[in-house]
């Protein structure tokens, strides 16, 4: 404290002898940055292969501002309709619009234009790719947990906005392929009660296709939810930067610290170095390998669409919905209601991205646990937590697939009727299922470091005794392990509350809060509990013994 | 206080040997172990030289890049196998940069990783909770200002500027008016009338009856689509008025939306999806089903265009077609429905 008081005092005092020095001084002069600095440049953040996959989603926004800043000197949104006249010779002659047409100049007539235009949809793919995983991850390790509940919003929040950034960047290039998906788009708004044709003619500014909607669609997808995004993206690294980082349970780690290596130089050499590995690999599979092929599809017109259809892979799980729910429209006094794309359009994913948002509310509410976690869990060690994640995956992933069965139909020769009526079947059976499955692994794994514990790791070493007896000599597995299996909080679920008073009188409130107890229990039922240090003593005692017993049947053996 | 201190001075915040705040127990760090290069100067060395050649090859590989670019015409296919026929400069250039910059990546990676110190450092965090009497100071702070305010006591300020913000936003919605038209009857109507001559898609010919061999199908437009191919609307009304064209024998036409709609077995039936707006575009002759492809839509055109399978709720609207003094198809009114998918006034 001292020092920055003097600092204060004196600001010109310290007369630097470097150049960086200078600078430095010449910025703290003016800011007075050296402690922020200071602590910037000793913060520790902890190692793990799996924090890296937020790394991968920064860095590729990042190329994707990059690269699509380079497809806006080139492109041009607009609808209107020109012959094309451009170096691609198969659609030489062709009326188009000058948004695709632009986009075929950018693949064919300008030098690099292809390479980052494929650089732009790989870096998406990848975007959208490590935010879902990087979810995941933060999810079955439950890094959301107090106090990072609000950050866990935050990445909800760019969860969406990323399916919808994504969405309006394929859409862009007004193709045949991307001017179906926005035909579809805006079915799903017309079936919406009430105002849907309204926000239809609004968006389009009237009929579909119409001319307005490349250009104003054109402004959302490189100024609006790129900025949104941008700002985001920063109070979220903010966040997690004040907060600092949780960390695996280890050897030294505990709740009050973090353990790991300075920003500088290690992180400023692996993370920036990392970065330009991301890039590095983005460009090189957007050289070899071609995505979206636009000049393949041919310029969008409303009569015409080819057949196997897909949109980009994060959006197959919306798709695959539309396909699976069945035809249900209800008709009430003069008006429509489409169930049949309310549900799978707007009602499930409504429910699923709440639910996602919500979650670390829910468990806590559930849970009863008000306390602050900086030590992540392992997924085995929250084993209800884990099944509920794998059986919304499973549900997800059934809608991905389903998003397939055309091609599943035609690759395999099967019927589409019952294809679709298979996943109708499997998306009810297929995710409680799950749950019961990992559960069970879960207890199983948790039950197993138990074993290890207590009796060691299986050597693999196998004695057979004189007497005919089989012996497997286990050993004590290394303190590392230890301090890792060792790191389970045992849990205390909610106690039942009585539904009566000391009085005998029923207390109204008690249905509520008995509810919760349940669920409580629900939650930490089949807890396994973590051995006791008595029995860790005691199981310790017991395998030395049985090690020494072993050794000198050992030394029998080799007498003989 | 040092960030690195704790207060209960033990570095890892915890007391005999259990975590302060979760009660597990606590093993200490294990010891550091030296790598090659930590110890042997000579690995240091190898370490070193691995590192300066992988950025030193990124140079190079940048200078490849820019020959690439300059010298290699963008109209130049060459084939990679594997990968079939690409441009050659798009390869090139693309080859030559992703590869330097992943170099100066995995140097910069491993340089972090062999010549770096590899000892782990301990933090201890800060509690992100404040301090009772700072929540307090917040508290007075706050009130304070409110009380200065006025704003609890003066009730007509209150309500009134409560009424003007809530108004305020009104003119951000108005002003978004003219974004488009209201929905009117747009989507009700098309251009198809009483006596529009079916023409093919792409080629406005007119369309005889015997033009489409049995089991066939034709994709059609309004002949008056013509009239405004050159102006901005033309895609909204083809959106809506393609149709198809599918001639089958009479003996197998089940029903139709109409009676005497079809001639001669010829049926037309609007393309577009009562889904989701998609064009309809696969049609067997054997079952007479036509299936969209975007979800599969499946749709009985020998039977007025019912739903066989799929989400679409309502069948296909059929026109009602017949032949000119000439012989050739035209319609002999506008669809009687609105076509496409469904809305909330539709009804």
């Amino acid at each position: 404290m001292s020092t920055t008081e003097e600092s204060i005092q004196a600001p010109a005092q310290a007369t630097p002898v470097t150049k960086g020095g200078a600078v430095a001084a010449y910025i703290d002069d003016r800011l007075a940055s050296a402690s922020f600095t200071k602590r910037l440049l000793d913060k520790v953040f902890p190692d793990h292969w799996s924090f890296m996959l937020g790394e991968i989603a920064l860095y590729s926004f990042i190329i994707l501002l990059l690269s699509g800043t380079y497809l806006t000197l080139w492109f041009n949104p607009s609808m209107t309709e020109i012959i094309y006249n451009g170096s691609y010779v198969p659609l030489k002659g062709v009326k188009m619009s000058e948004a695709y047409s632009s986009t075929l100049a950018i693949s064919f007539d300008v030098r690099g234009g292809l390479l980052m235009r494929q650089i732009h949809h790989w870096a998406a793919l990848f975007f959208v790719a490590a935010v879902s995983v990087h979810l995941l991850r933060v999810f079955f390790t439950g890094a959301f947990r107090k106090p990072r509940e609000i950050n866990w919003v935050i990445g909800t929040l760019l969860l969406v906005l990323a399916l919808l950034e994504g969405f309006a960047g394929y859409s862009l290039p007004d193709d045949l392929l991307s001017g179906t998906g926005l035909r579809i788009a805006e079915g799903i708004i017309q079936a919406i009660p009430l105002v849907g044709t309204y926000v239809a003619m609004f968006l389009f500014g009237g009929e579909f296709p119409g001319t307005d909607f490349m250009p104003r669609l054109y402004s959302i997808h490189i100024l609006l939810i790129p900025g949104i995004l941008l700002g985001l993206i920063t109070v979220h690294l903010i966040m997690v930067f004040y907060q600092k980082h949780t960390q695996f349970p280890g050897p030294g780690r505990t709740e009050s610290n973090v353990v790991g290596f300075r920003l500088f130089p290690i992180y400023m050499a692996k993370a920036g170095g990392f970065f330009f590995v991301v890039f590095g690999i983005t460009v090189l599979i957007a050289a070899l390998v071609t995505i979206n092929p636009v000049w393949m599809y041919g310029p969008y017109t409303p009569s015409q669409v080819t057949a196997g259809s897909q949109p980009d892979w994060y959006i197959g799980w919306l798709d695959g919905a539309v396909r699976l729910t069945p035809n249900w429209e209800t008709n009430i006094l003069g008006h429509t209601l489409s169930w049949n794309i309310l549900i799978p359009a707007l009602i499930v994913p409504g429910i699923m991205f709440t639910a996602l948002g919500l979650y670390p509310w829910i468990e806590a509410w559930a849970t009863g646990d008000k306390r602050e976690h900086h030590l992540l869990d392992r997924p085995r060690n929250a084993p209800t937590r884990t099944a509920l994640g794998v059986m919304s995956l499973v549900f997800y992933m059934i809608l991905v697939i389903s998003g397939g069965n055309d091609i599943i139909a035609v690759a395999f020769n099967l019927s589409i009727n019952q294809i679709t009526w298979g996943f109708r079947f499997l998306l009810f059976v297929a995710p409680p299922l799950a749950f019961v499955v990992t559960k069970r692994i879960c207890l199983g794994l948790q039950r197993s470091d138990n074993n290890k514990l207590l009796h060691g790791y299986e050597t693999g070493r196998i004695l057979r005794l004189p007497s005919g007896e089989f012996l497997e000599i286990h050993e004590p597995i290394g303190e590392a392990e230890r301090a890792k299996l060792l790191a389970k909080a045992d849990v205390i679920p909610l106690e039942l509350p009585s539904a009566v008073d000391g009085n005998g009188v029923r207390n109204p409130k008690a249905a509520k809060s008995i509810a919760r107890a349940k669920l409580s229990q629900w939650f930490y039922s089949d807890v396994i509990p973590t051995p006791t240090d008595e029995e860790l003593r005691e199981a310790a005692h017991h395998a030395e013994h049985e090690l020494h017993q072993a050794q000198s049947h050992l030394k029998e053996i080799e007498s003989h | 206080m040092n960030e690195l201190e704790h207060p209960t001075g033990d570095p890892y915040g915890a007391k005999d040997g259990k975590d302060l705040v979760s009660g597990i127990s606590v093993f200490p760090m294990e010891p550091h172990v030296p790598r090659k290069a930590d110890i042997d100067p000579k690995a240091a060395r190898r370490a070193e030289r691995q590192v300066a050649t992988m950025f030193g090859l990124s140079s190079l590989l940048i200078i490849a890049f820019v020959v690439a670019f300059v010298k290699i015409p963008n109209t130049t296919l060459i084939t990679i196998p594997i990968i079939g026929v690409v441009n050659a400069n798009h390869v090139a250039i693309g080859f030559t940069f992703g590869l330097s910059i992943l170099l100066i990546g995995i140097g910069a990676i491993h340089w972090a990783k062999k010549l770096m110190p590899d000892e782990e450092v301990v933090q201890a965090r800060h509690a992100l909770t404040s301090p009772d009497e700072e929540r307090k100071e917040v508290e007075s702070s706050f009130k304070r200002g409110a009380a200065e305010s006025g704003f609890k006591e003066r009730k007509i300020i209150r309500r009134s500027l409560l009424g003007a913000l809530a108004l305020f936003p009104v003119p951000l919605v108005v002003l978004l008016r003219d974004l488009g038209p209201l929905p009117g009857t747009r989507l009700r109507e098309t251009i198809w009338e009483e006596g529009i001559h079916l023409v093919t898609d792409a080629t406005y010919r007119k369309i005889k009856a015997s033009d489409i061999p049995l089991g066939g199908l034709i994709n059609a437009v309004p002949e008056n689509l013509l009239e405004i191919e050159h102006e901005e609307e033309n895609l909204n009304q083809r959106g809506k008025a393609s149709i198809i064209v599918v001639r089958m024998d009479p003996a197998d036409i089940v029903s139709q939306q109409g009676q005497d709609w079809d001639y001669q077995g010829v049926l037309a039936f609007s393309k577009i999806c009562t889904h989701l707006g998609c064009p309809t575009s696969l049609y067997q002759q054997r079952t007479h089903h036509l299936l969209c492809p975007c979800h599969q839509s499946t749709f009985d055109l020998s039977d007025s265009g019912y739903v066989v399978f799929g989400p679409a709720a309502r069948r296909m609207p059929q026109l009602a077609i017949t032949v000119d003094a000439e012989g050739y198809l035209v319609a002999q009114s506008g669809f009687n429905q609105p076509v496409g998918p469904s809305f909330w006034e539709r009804g």
